[in-house]
């Protein structure tokens, strides 16, 4: 277990976003948090990572309590996350994107002295990262042009840089074509092999697809967990769920 | 699809190649007019001038490269004046010795104030760098070493390097020139480097610069540190320019002054400040002499400024279709 979290809640004021909420991530699996609009899935995010402060409940990461560490560090640490709003730096190409990922983690942010170009060293480095997720062909364009899915991918791109045990992502598919969705189940496939991950994720299919654990939230609450089949079995969770999809 | 990324990124390529042509005849031409410039121009006004341009500058690298709006940056300028005054004056060190103890003085500042204001946001920076800077307006009012409304007189200007003579006009001409030069070299190269490229990038998106792990405070207080020693470097040049240090340097006016250059020129460039300090300066210059109080023109010359080119003057011609077809871009 990596990362683990018990009786986390979170309240805005009078409204509980997320109510007692235990999680347990595993290493080398794939983790599912599904759950319907405003459900509290993002804002879970936040609160592993640190965005936000938990109101109660602690996290524990690698060993370490984090409940109190600011969301640098807890990145530093090797749980690094990607938004649902996708985040890339707009105005820098897809291959300094990357590289600024890839700067703190050899040693190259801090030098005020030194010349851009010696950022070239991180090259190699990106352009495999890069190569990886397959944008290669906009290597060099700008990342406000690309298309949303593109985007996408590249923050998926920037997130692998820093090589973190755990990896959360909140809808990296949303607003992507049948093809990128292909691509990406299958980036996800791989880098879970080495790491642990988290992510949300509407689209049923991939979640049973590429998911060994799922845990449903409602209202800020876990109402189901477990295995894709037990979950979909589950009264609750296709009355409250998955009764308007197909699962 | 694909094809239309590549037409872009060969254009974007082929233009940013342009520019530094551009860039490097406009460099070459520029320094050539600085050289040659005390043959047409009254060298105190030009030494005035360039310390005002540097100051600018110094203001811009935190305004337009971190957002951040400082409204007390007349510490760091007023302060290292009078750092680099008392240090030549009581200490009889060399120029050189006493900028750099202004320099040093001024980054120290820039470190306590910085520290205080770091984390908060837009105006309430604002707030925070208004207050600590007025704090040190009181400071410096009270302080023995300040004298007060006297402020340091008859700074001398000593020998560079304990061999050249400053007294010598033309030497000092070219020894402000020289820290004028340096001061933009470290600009071009903070800006250029590893550290700028995540400032720009904490600029561009803040919450994914954090979730890469980067400590976004620290990086901005690197660059307020860094923008308040360079202030520093114009403030300890101007008080051996005119050999004195007063508290008109260290008054909340000059920060005001110092974001009017900015804005006049336009925020994020980096000769626009240049222009900006410029224009106010000359402005003053020409305005001491006539009946005409200087800032009531000012004023108006700033808000039609502001609402003819919204960029500020450099802003407005790189965004302009003269500018773009010698290769500028204009980032904002
Ligand atoms: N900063 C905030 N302040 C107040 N309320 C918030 C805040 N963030 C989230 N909420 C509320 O908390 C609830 C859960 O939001 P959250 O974004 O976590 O849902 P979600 O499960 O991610 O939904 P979606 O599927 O739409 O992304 C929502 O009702 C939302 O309005
Ligand atoms: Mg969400």
């Amino acid at each position: 277990m990596v990362l683990s979290a018990r009786g986390l809640s979170k309240s805005f004021g009078a409204f509980s976003a997320v109510r007692n909420v235990d999680l347990d991530i595993h290493h080398a699996r794939v983790h599912a948090l599904i759950g319907p609009n405003g459900a509290g899935k993002t804002t879970v995010f936040n609160l592993l990572t640190k965005f936000l402060q938990p109101t109660a409940g602690s996290i524990t990461l690698l060993g370490s309590d984090i409940t109190k560490t600011p969301p640098d560090k807890v990145a530093r640490m090797g749980l690094v996350r990607s938004f649902q709003i996708s985040a890339v730096f707009p105005h820098l190409s897809v291959l300094d994107n990357v590289r600024v990922a890839l700067q703190r983690p050899n040693g190259l942010s801090t030098q005020f002295w030194l010349p851009a170009s010696s950022l070239d060293r991180l090259n190699q480095q990106a352009d495999a990262l890069i190569e990886t997720v397959g944008l290669k062909r906009e290597r060099d364009a700008v990342a406000a042009d690309l298309s949303y899915g593109r985007k996408r991918v590249l923050e998926i791109a920037t997130t692998l840089a820093l090589d973190p045990k755990v990896l959360l992502l909140d809808e990296p598919m949303a607003g992507m074509g049948q093809e990128d969705i292909g691509a990406v189940s299958n980036i996800i496939r791989e880098v879970a092999k080495t790491r642990a991950v988290l992510m949300v994720e509407h689209n049923l299919s991939v979640v049973s697809d590429i998911c060994h654990q799922v845990t449903v939230l409602q209202r800020g609450e876990i109402l189901a967990e477990g295995d894709y089949e037990t979950v979909a079995k589950d009264e609750r969770v296709r009355l409250a769920y998955m009764g308007t999809e197909d699962a | 699809m694909s094809d239309v990324m590549h037409t872009t990124s060969t254009a974007r390529t082929g233009r940013s190649a342009t520019a530094s042509r551009t860039y490097a005849a406009f460099l070459g031409i520029g320094l050539v007019l600085l050289i040659v410039a005390p043959l047409f121009f009254y060298p105190i006004f030009l030494m005035k001038l360039l310390c005002f341009a540097l100051f600018a500058c110094a203001f811009n690298l935190l305004l337009g490269y971190t957002g951040l709006l400082s409204f007390g940056h007349a510490t760091f300028f007023g302060g290292a004046a009078y750092f680099t005054a008392h240090a030549v004056k009581e200490w009889a060190v060399t120029p050189e010795i006493g900028i750099l103890v202004g320099v040093l003085g001024a980054a120290a500042l820039g470190l306590i104030m910085g520290f205080f204001a770091i984390r908060r946001q837009g105006i309430y920076f604002a707030m925070i760098t208004l207050a600590l800077a007025q704090m040190f307006f009181f400071f410096c009012l009270q302080a023995e070493f300040t004298h007060g409304e006297d402020g340091i007189q008859s700074v001398p200007r000593g020998h560079l390097f304990g061999l050249v003579d400053l007294n010598d006009t033309t030497s000092m001409y070219y020894f402000v020139l020289g820290v004028f030069l340096i001061g933009m070299i470290v600009i071009w190269r903070f800006i250029n480097s590893p550290f700028g490229m995540i400032l720009k990038s904490i600029r561009e998106n803040e919450q994914r610069a954090i979730s890469l792990g980067y400590s976004v405070a620290r990086y901005k207080l690197g660059a307020f540190v860094m923008s308040a020693a360079l202030a520093g470097l114009a403030g300890g040049t101007k008080a051996l320019v005119f050999q004195f240090a007063t508290l008109t340097d260290v008054g909340w006016q000059m920060s005001g002054e110092v974001i009017l250059m900015t804005l006049l020129g336009g925020i994020g460039t980096l000769i626009g400040p240049i222009f900006g300090a410029g224009l106010v300066v000359t402005l003053q210059n020409y305005l001491a002499t006539s009946q005409f109080p200087v800032t009531i023109i000012t004023g108006v010359v700033f808000m039609v400024c502001v609402l003819v080119f919204r960029r500020g003057i450099i802003g407005e011609f790189y965004a302009s279709r003269l500018g773009r077809r010698l290769g500028f871009e204009h980032r904002r």
